[in-house]
């Protein structure tokens, strides 16, 4: 059986350093994101500022009800969202609940017809983790408002090992 | 961010029920609240069975409440709502109307529940 001779000096070798190297960043980035994600998720921000659509955001308005520290069960967050008082004239298009660190940034989105008395509407939730949670209406003038509230939560969800 | 849904259609565990609590007589032209439990799993498609297998993503996706065919209240629901998804919203009617509750979701699953409201 032939001996396979070295690499001659001349072609480039790469050295067992340098691909173990470059093992090593892509299995940590590949660590870092869930298995099923190969695109990035947005950041809370950049999903406020998607909805947003250039306009004006501001405080008030919109009411985010939600327990700001969740001991028992991540699972199972209550959470609230109000409009009580849109303005004369006024009525909600739509409410919109971002997360920050979730695997994804979508909550809820509810929208109410001509019919519906009041701008609100409960639901449970779960959170992965200790966030904030974003708010958001949009009035039929335009209008655009936002509530924020910082979660803390000490029995997470979402992600089972 | 979606788990790829698999060939082989998941079942849910049991006949699928809802939970709808509203006043047996609603006040008249007064908002009352209507609040809707329905039982599914939400699986988010990121949960592992005990063999290292993904669970299938199973969501319900849509809620949609109407009276008599209009629609009042809707809301898309993400893999962020819990499972066995409860919502509460709130109607007003100012006579006898048809309540009509659609859960729509993955893998074609649609849920209807009807009430006839006879207010006072």
């Amino acid at each position: 059986m032939p001996i396979r001779p070295p690499a001659a000096p001349d072609q480039p070798n790469p050295s067992r350093r340098q691909w173990l190297g470059h093992g090593a960043g892509l299995c940590l980035a590949l660590s870092l994101c869930p298995a099923a994600a190969v695109s990035e998720v947005p950041s809370l921000q950049a999903m406020v500022n998607q909805w947003a659509g250039g306009r004006p955001v501001q405080a008030g308005r919109i009411t985010l009800q939600v327990p700001e520290l969740v001991e028992k069960n991540g699972n199972a967050v209550p959470l609230s969202v109000r409009v009580p008082e849109p303005g004369p004239g006024l009525h909600v298009q739509e409410i919109v609940v971002y997360n920050e660190r979730n695997p994804q940034r979508e909550v809820l989105r509810c929208s109410f017809g001509p019919l519906c008395p009041r701008a609100e509407a409960a639901t449970r939730i779960r959170l992965a983790t200790s966030q904030r949670l974003v708010a958001l209406a949009r009035l039929s003038d335009g209008s655009q408002w936002q509530h924020a509230v910082e979660v803390v939560v000490t029995l997470a969800a979402c992600v089972e090992s | 961010m979606t788990a790829d849904q698999p060939t082989t259609r998941p079942t849910l565990p049991h006949p699928v029920r809802a939970l709808v609590a509203l006043p047996a007589v609603p006040p008249r032209d007064t908002p009352f609240e209507v609040r809707t439990t329905l039982g599914h799993p939400m699986e988010n498609g990121l949960r592992h069975d005990g063999h290292g297998n993904v669970v299938p993503r199973m969501l319900v996706t849509r809620f949609e409440a109407r009276l008599d065919g209009a629609l009042v209240f809707a809301a898309d629901l993400y893999p962020a709502i819990s499972a066995n998804p409860y919502l509460s919203f709130w109607l007003q009617v100012a006579g006898p109307a048809t309540l009509t509750l659609d859960w729509t979701g993955d893998w074609g699953f649609a849920h209807r529940e009807t009430r006839q409201l006879q207010p006072t």
